[in-house]
């Protein structure tokens, strides 16, 4: 099922939580959002699940529109919010049988449904606790837990990870791959590793516009353009060495790291590659190469940079 | 329908895990176990075969009782957050509220059935007024039923509990004592109006068997308005 989000406006007394947003979310599809604090992904999350009302713009869910349809809206989205609010004096089984209930699913399918769902999250060993005897990660997998049940066809998670420990973690995150490859899910984070680990696509807004949107590697290619280089070469002159790799055609900045190690930082021309210069250029002088190293620029690089005020 | 029924269950279960219920209910029956048989104008008092004093009693304690019911329901949930949760599934606020409601009606028909010992046992006493009888507790259940709606108004509007049962109390005071006072105070086409929007009277109409339109229609007005109060800052909170 598809999410398409049309002109997305939302006002908070002066400040524009979201401005005029559009993006299309394919089925199959694991959407990360990622932005600072108050970049409007919660704003964005809440209206897709009809919570929230837009001043401007419409969401559309399949074929559904969250002016129009909110109810088929939401029969086919299992949502997580940011704090992960449940009813604290109640059971987790008691909690699962009425949240399957208000989801319709029938009552001879349901205690098979709350069983998958225990097994799933990992609730076997508390799934007769109240909520609130239960440690944060357990409340987590409860949250998740819910959002599942019904087996929704679209998934909005709004940072489905905080607070449970690396394992955990690690477990959530295959969890959210296996069950994206049928369903369209749309998480947030701002833990960049994260959403490099599960998203097949990512979109930073910042400010409540969109900043960036693409593949992990699209992004990076996008903030790279240029090649550079980590080099470090032995049995050589420091001024002459940068000399001559200055002179190289294809380097456009040579930068000195290391000075008595003789490690620099080279910049190639947009879209060309020093690498075989290099080494013939070492050769040539019988200097060693001892590293030659391309530089990854790193998401957090283009987060910082595109969210950077 | 069915919605509104599993959150009514909800609710009336979380009235009982939390123990609300078991103290409501023994203190209703409590309070006015006391004051129909035992102390003040109770039955041996007046001599007469009627849950007159009854019907006066659970008037005043359902008064109290109702908003610390209520002041729960919606308070909570925007605290926690929970009525996020809620909303998102598939209903609407309209269910949502007819559930709440409908919980805790649910819960005074307890605690008032509960009540029918004094009724079987009056009647065997002298000749209770059958019809009298049917209609104090038929006039209790419309009460009760404003209460709760004015008592989920107020839960609505704030995230504090406090308020929630501050507030409820506050309104139900306004129609309990102040429109009656206003009327004897206020003369003419004024008094009048402020007698009929008075709680009392129209209680004491319906606790005395007689049922008039003009009753039904003030409680029914009141839960209305209530009501829509209450789903008009449901829907304000989410814009």
């Amino acid at each position: 099922m598809d999410i398409v989000v049309e002109n997305l406006t939302k006002i908070y007394g002066i400040q524009r939580a979201v401005d005029n947003i559009s993006f299309r979310v394919n089925t199959g599809e694991v959407l990360g959002f990622l932005g600072p604090n108050g970049a409007g992904k919660t704003t964005t999350m809440k209206a897709i699940t009809t919570y929230l009302v837009p001043n401007q713009g419409d969401v559309k869910v399949g074929k559904y529109s969250i002016h129009e349809q909110p109810e088929e809206i939401k029969k086919r989205i299992g949502y997580l919010p940011e704090s992960n609010p449940l009813y604290h004096e109640m059971p987790v089984i008691d909690y699962l049988k009425f949240v399957g209930e208000l989801q319709g699913i029938s009552s001879a399918k349901i205690k098979e449904k709350i069983r998958e769902m225990v097994i799933v999250c990992g609730l076997e060993g508390e799934k007769h606790k109240k909520i609130g005897e239960l440690s944060k990660g357990y409340r987590q997998r409860v949250g998740l837990a819910q959002a599942l049940i019904h087996d929704p066809e679209v998934l909005i998670l709004d940072e489905p990870t905080s607070g449970l420990d690396p394992n955990q973690i690690v477990e959530i995150r295959e969890l959210i791959k296996k069950i994206g490859r049928q369903k369209t899910v749309i998480l947030s984070s701002h833990i960049l590793a994260e959403v490099e680990a599960t998203c097949d696509r990512i979109m930073i807004i910042n400010k409540g516009k969109i900043v960036a949107d693409g593949t992990p590697e699209d992004l990076r290619k996008q903030a790279q353009g240029k090649e550079i280089l980590k080099v470090t070469i032995e049995d050589g002159q420091l001024d002459d060495i940068y000399d001559k790799l200055r002179k190289l055609p294809s380097v456009e900045m040579v930068d000195i790291l290391v000075k008595n190690k003789n490690v620099f930082e080279v910049q190639s021309k947009r879209s060309e590659s020093s690498r075989r210069s290099i080494f013939n250029l070492c050769v040539q002088n019988k200097w060693i190469l001892t590293e030659l190293s391309a530089t990854e620029t790193k998401l957090e690089d283009i987060f910082r940079e595109l969210t950077h005020s | 329908m069915r919605q509104i029924w599993i959150i009514s269950k909800r609710e009336l279960q979380s009235f009982f895990d939390s123990l609300t219920a078991y103290i409501m209910l023994v203190a209703f029956l409590g309070f006015s176990g006391l004051f129909t048989w035992l102390y003040g104008s109770d039955i041996f008092f007046t001599k007469q075969a009627s849950l007159q004093a009854f019907f006066g009693v659970s008037y005043w304690t359902l008064f109290f009782f109702i908003p610390a019911l209520t002041m729960r329901q919606f308070a909570e949930e925007n605290k926690t957050g929970t009525i996020e949760l809620l909303l998102t599934r598939p209903v609407n606020d309209w269910q949502v509220i007819f559930g709440k409601f409908l919980a805790t009606l649910l819960l005074i028909a307890i605690a008032l059935a509960f009540t029918l010992p004094y009724y079987i046992t009056v009647a065997s006493l002298g000749n209770i007024d059958h019809g009298a009888t049917i209609m104090g507790y038929l006039g209790l259940i419309f009460i009760s039923a404003t209460y709760i709606s004015i008592g989920l108004f107020a839960s609505s509007i704030s995230n504090n509990q406090i308020v929630g049962f501050l507030l409820g109390l506050a309104i139900g005071i306004l129609f309990h004592f102040v429109f009656g006072f206003l009327a004897t105070a206020a003369g003419g086409f004024m008094s009048e109006v402020l007698y009929y929007l008075s709680l009392g009277a129209h209680f004491e109409s319906v606790s005395r068997g007689v049922i008039d339109s003009k009753d039904i229609i003030y409680f029914l007005s009141i839960i209305f308005l209530s009501l829509v109060g209450t789903e008009a800052i449901l829907q304000k909170n989410r814009i």
